[in-house]
């Protein structure tokens, strides 16, 4: 920093020439991303929240109301139920999946043969289009010929409408997610792992903890902060669930109304019935909550998280 | 000693197995099933390996839906995301990250902004822009939200800030002008970081699903996700079919992985060390 500074007073005049080309040229070069995040996302944000006073019909044609989408919102049973859901999704796949890929975690931290195969092949799901692998998904939960019956069948037991049973759909749902998480989540979780310093271990051995011990006392402590990146990463995503819902639960499936969530009546209102207004609102409504989780996160991450 | 270790470490492959399996379960019984005719998937009960391999069901897909000018959409869309996403981020990364010019810091934390909100909020904005300029129906609607990404230019910030500023300084003092040092001595050596956003856009972009469906309704004009809905909504029992759709979807990404998977993994593996 000093040295620039001896460096800059020289040559002063011209200094000042090859600030304001530099100038031109910083601005040259974030222009594009600049104007564009400008017109189709800041913009649009702005307008969001605008849409979400006021009534958008068929023509796009936006009448005032003040807060009255808000006060509808409210009293929309639709809105309740499918937050519920969302919030179900959100609560079962969080911590099960975190468990879940901290385990494999930490069979794949052990020093085995063939961790990097396992890796890749875990990691798979994540890379493949959510759309697809859906729809191989209710082939496998078909009630009728799906394989999951079929082998439920086998072992003697009877087969059950996994998708079309609102007891179940959700749940059979959440497998899907989980499926196509655990693995990423588990990379992340396995980087972390191999960031904490052998020394602990080494320490910790020679006082004489089994590898259990080593496993609560130094993996699970040191690997907090990334614990608390895939958990505020997961509920995020979890709270915006689309694809697989709309892929796997047609309009006239019995379990419709117990598997759908928050985005699906968001994009249902917004571009199937043309309620712009409403929609907007309810999507205000899912950031909002998302934000409140993510604060409260936030503040509780400094009872459980180590920053060392 | 030494056989209580083969015993623990024969556990722990055993478990790891049986993860394997659940994981790839359903990508086997998807390749299975689109060798299959439909007679044969919906038998009761079923046959484990098709009786013949037959190829029936991609043969019917592509011939049901405009299948291939689908696929052509869903490539042409990645690409030029891909190219032009990276190309315009990559360019604003190394403007954020080594330029000084006013206002650098409040426009940066602006754009930075955009990472906070989930993305359905700008979706009905977007869409009547798209409408607007009357390009609902037509390949660019695919792209041009996509073009421009905070999460790019962030990641590419980071790539350009770690190189040492002598660099720079000594090709300035040749006479090197901004956009020389750009394209001739960084662009090369953030390479990694393109790499990484390449990856991780192309993914993106081919894997995307409520964009396409909402602005591109019409069959030809489809991205392979919403039409892969509406063949599932056409030939509700043809599940060979499906699976061949489902299996022709998946594979880009999958031979992409499989080229690609060290860069793969470790981009996502450095994601969570900052964090």
């Amino acid at each position: 920093m000093a040295d620039g500074k001896v460096k800059a007073g020289v040559p002063k005049r011209r200094a000042g020439k090859r600030q304001k080309k530099d100038w031109i040229a910083g601005y040259l070069f974030i222009a594009p991303v600049t104007i564009g995040l400008l017109i189709f996302y800041i913009w649009p944000f702005v307008q969001n929240v605008w849409f979400s006073f006021n009534d958008v019909n068929k023509f796009n044609i936006s009448t005032f109301i003040g807060l009255q989408n808000y006060a509808e919102m409210f009293q929309d049973s639709e809105v309740w139920s499918t937050f519920g859901n969302t919030l179900k999704y959100v609560i079962c796949t969080v911590p099960v999946g975190l468990f879940l890929s901290i385990c494999i975690a930490a069979l794949l931290n052990a020093k085995i043969k063939g961790t990097s195969i396992y890796r890749t092949l875990y990691f798979l799901p994540s890379v493949t289009m959510a759309a697809a692998v859906s729809m191989v998904w209710k082939w496998i939960y078909n009630e009728k010929m799906g394989i999951l019956n079929t082998a439920i069948r086998a072992a003697g037991g009877e087969g059950h409408g996994w998708l079309t049973d609102p007891k179940t759909a959700l749940f059979m749902i959440m497998i899907v997610g989980l499926w196509m998480s655990v693995g990423y989540n588990m990379i992340i979780l396995l980087a972390g792992m191999q960031g904490i310093s052998k020394s602990y271990y080494e320490a910790a051995a020679i006082d004489g903890a089994g590898p259990f011990a080593q496993f609560f006392r130094i993996t699970i402590p040191m690997l907090t902060p990334t614990i608390f990146f895939v958990m505020i990463t997961s509920i995020i995503s979890g709270f915006q669930v689309f694809d697989v819902v709309y892929m796997m639960v047609g309009k006239t499936n019995p379990a419709y109304a117990a598997t759908q969530t928050v985005v699906m009546l968001f994009y249902r209102k917004a571009f199937d019935y043309g309620y712009k207004g409403y929609a907007a609102a309810i999507s205000i409504l899912i950031f909002a909550a998302i934000m409140i989780v993510t604060v409260i996160q936030l503040i509780g991450q400094k009872k459980w998280v180590n920053y060392d | 000693m030494k056989s209580k270790r083969n015993i623990q470490h024969f556990f722990v492959h055993l478990v790891l197995l049986i993860g394997v399996g659940i994981t790839a379960f359903p990508f086997i019984w998807m390749v299975l099933t689109s060798f299959k005719t439909a007679g044969e998937a919906m038998q009761i009960p079923p046959t484990i390996f098709p009786k013949q391999f037959l190829l029936d069901a991609y043969v019917q897909i592509v011939s049901a839906l405009p299948f291939a000018r689908v696929y052509l959409n869903t490539i042409i869309s990645t690409l030029v995301t891909t190219v032009v996403q990276v190309a315009f981020c990559s360019m604003a990364a190394y403007g954020f990250a080594r330029i000084e010019f006013p206002f650098k810091n409040a426009i940066f934390i602006l754009l930075l902004s955009v990472l906070m909100v989930p993305g359905q909020i700008f979706l009905i904005p977007q869409y009547l822009i798209i409408q607007k300029i009357g390009l609902l129906d037509t390949i660019p609607a695919l792209f041009i939200p996509n073009l421009f990404s905070a999460f790019g230019t962030f990641l590419l910030r980071q790539f350009f800030m770690s190189l040492p500023k002598e660099l720079e300084e000594a090709a300035l003092l040749d006479g090197c002008n901004r956009y020389q040092i750009f394209g001739k001595i960084m662009l090369p050596l953030v390479k990694p970081g393109i790499v990484s956003l390449v990856i991780f856009t192309a993914k993106f972009a081919w894997n995307d699903f409520m964009w396409p469906l909402i602005v591109n309704t019409s069959p030809k004009m489809m991205t392979l996700g919403p039409a892969l809905s509406t063949l599932q909504g056409q030939y509700t029992t043809k599940y060979p079919m499906q699976m061949a759709g489902a299996v022709m979807a998946v594979i880009p990404i999958i031979v992409l992985f499989f080229i690609f998977q060290k860069q793969f993994i470790e981009g996502v593996a450095q994601s969570g060390i900052k964090g």
